[in-house]
């Protein structure tokens, strides 16, 4: 079947945090549906490829299919640390956006199983 | 039929941060039934800046924003009875307490106020033989040791406890584990063990109690707020009237994460997780003085209405070291931010940012390094967010340019701003919002290690003040 590349915004939600000159990541599906498809692309390796141009540290990664969650380390990403880091975003909060552009290939049914399986959040 | 009701406790949110609005703590106060609020007022950075106040005026060194805080809040919590903990004395608690005891004393007021100390450290990194090496990178201390400023142990729930069993109204704590601001309070409440608990059952209803305080400890980001997605934080109601969020926690630890009523934000599965993983690193192992959690058969389940059901986090004994934060003098930044407009906006920032270089050359301003960065283009992403072509920069209405110099001498620092200001009149043309002639900061590097529970436990003193 013929694959489509999405960026993972359209099928996960994130958020970042900094430790030291580590920044982390939490990356969710809105249900497991969006989890398969998490799990088989946003490998460590994936993430660590997808920030290399700017920030080729290393990853770790963890999976948590309890609540639906990828958790993902980046080192070396903060110039040694919020306090001594020139960036703008010298605490990498926005960092969890830089994720959610990276890229995944999945084939259109499964895109459509995700968009359109029930958030498990509730959201009136 | 006899009834067994199970013992519970609601505990809210304090401050996430030093500066946080503290409005929706009188709302739980108010109307979210807590009896207790821990508020968590350090960063890791935030030692950094106390140690600075802490240089100009040695009574200082505390998050100051705690007096103005319990003159808001104590009226409200001592009709109610609710009682507060919190990290606010930072590398200064008893000064701190003194400030919230000074200006209760102006408006007639009593209190009991303990302090919590004995989580600063700096002496034995600065006297030690060997160890302390870099927690991630293994480095030896030795190579900063000559210039650290701070070094604070991540105490525990322990003092916490002793303070609220002394009948303590305001507990004021340095630097403890954050979530230890919230498991002192339930296991004070609640009767848990803390030190030597080793049943399965007792780990694990403390490991619900760090889960619940990792929960509450950021503040707004557990009920909505900086809920990171696309299409969906839209739906979350009324954040200028944000609740924090509230747990109500029972005796075999299972818990409820809600927030005061008519109050705005969202408690669901996806706002509560988001900050469950928040600054964690390895899920199965989030390390904490008392004990260590496993996140990984936790459920959050979601009964809707701002209600998230918290169960199955698991618990093992702790380690016997403690993580210690330090921080270490890195040299000084400077940095200036200016714009050119149209026509030409990208060529004529360019040929502005290259006569910088030639001058800091020319006159051999000592420098590591000139990070450039443009704001509206590419600052928040880096090379994540790729620059259009220099010909689509060229039609671009303004450019914007901030340039940070990185130094080890303060006096190239103090003199980067003065580069620029000729250029108005002698550069390229439409130059505009030049800020920055005088914008120097010392930078800090952070030094998190490891260091024997016994060498600093022995040290923790609670002092009640009054």
């Amino acid at each position: 079947m013929t694959k489509i590349t999405i960026p993972l915004v359209r099928i996960a939600h994130a958020r970042s945090g900094d430790k030291a000159d580590w920044v982390d990541f939490g990356l969710f599906a809105w249900n497991a549906a969006g989890y398969r498809l998490l799990e088989r692309e946003v490998t460590a390796a994936r993430v660590q490829a997808h920030f290399a141009p700017w920030l080729p540290g290393e990853v770790d990664a963890w999976t948590l299919p309890n609540i639906l969650a990828l958790k993902f380390v980046l080192r070396g990403a903060l110039q040694g640390g919020g306090a001594r880091n020139l960036r703008l975003d010298n605490l990498g909060k926005a960092m969890a956006g830089a994720l959610l552009r990276m890229e995944i290939e999945v084939t259109q049914d499964e895109l459509d199983a995700a968009l359109n399986t029930p958030r498990v959040g509730w959201w009136p | 039929m006899k009834m067994h009701r199970m013992k519970s406790i609601r505990i809210g949110a304090g401050l996430g941060f030093y500066g946080d609005n503290w409005e929706p703590v009188a709302a739980s106060i108010e109307r979210g039934g807590v009896q207790f609020i821990a508020s968590d007022h350090l960063a890791e950075l935030t030692l950094a800046i106390l140690q600075k106040d802490r240089q100009r005026d040695p009574a200082l060194g505390y998050a100051r924003d705690v007096v103005p805080m319990l003159l808001k809040l104590w009226p409200l919590m001592r009709e109610r009875g609710v009682r507060f903990v919190c990290n606010a004395g930072g590398l200064n608690p008893r000064g701190a307490a003194q400030a919230v005891l000074a200006a209760f004393k102006a408006k007639g007021w009593q209190a009991k106020v303990a302090v919590v100390t004995g989580d600063d450290v700096l002496s034995r990194l600065q006297s030690a033989e060997a160890g302390f090496d870099h927690l991630f990178t293994h480095e030896p201390v030795a190579g900063v040791r000559e210039r650290l400023v701070f070094a604070n142990a991540y105490v525990g729930a322990q003092p916490i406890v002793d303070a609220l069993d002394a009948g303590a109204d305001i507990v004021i704590t340095g630097r403890v584990a954050d979530a230890a601001l919230f498991l002192g309070p339930l296991a004070h409440g609640l009767g848990w063990t803390l030190a030597g608990a080793s049943s399965e059952q007792e780990l694990n209803r403390l490991a619900q109690g760090l889960t619940v305080g990792h929960l509450l400890e950021c503040s707004g980001q557990g009920s909505g707020g900086n809920f990171g997605s696309q299409g969906a934080w839209q739906a979350i109601p009324d954040l200028a009237h944000i609740g924090y969020p509230v747990a109500e926690v029972y005796e075999d630890g299972t818990a409820l994460i809600t927030k005061a009523p008519d109050t705005g934000g969202r408690i669901n599965f996806d706002t509560v997780r988001q900050q469950l993983l928040y600054e964690v690193h390895n899920p199965h192992a989030y390390f904490s003085p008392d004990v260590v959690l496993d996140m990984g058969h936790i459920t959050l389940h979601d009964e809707g209405f701002d209600r998230v059901r918290l169960t199955g986090a698991r618990g093992t004994p702790p380690t016997d070291t403690l993580k210690v934060v330090a921080g270490f003098r890195d040299g000084y930044k400077a940095e200036v931010t200016w714009g050119f407009s149209w026509p030409d906006a990208w060529d004529k920032a360019q040929a502005a940012q290259a006569t910088i270089r030639t001058l800091l050359k020319e006159k051999r301003i000592p420098h590591d390094e000139l990070f450039v960065e443009y704001p509206g283009l590419n600052s928040a992403h880096g090379a994540l967010a790729p620059l259009p072509k220099a010909d689509a920069l060229n039609q671009s209405n303004e450019i914007w340019t901030r340039l940070v110099l990185r130094t080890q001498d303060k006096a190239a620092a103090d003199g980067f701003g003065r580069l620029f200001p000729w250029i108005g009149l002698s550069g390229p043309a439409y130059t505009c919002g030049f800020t920055g002639l005088h914008n120097t900061s010392e930078l800090l590097g952070i030094w998190p290690t490891l260091i024997p529970r016994a060498e600093v436990e022995q040290g923790v003193r609670v002092e009640l003040l009054s």
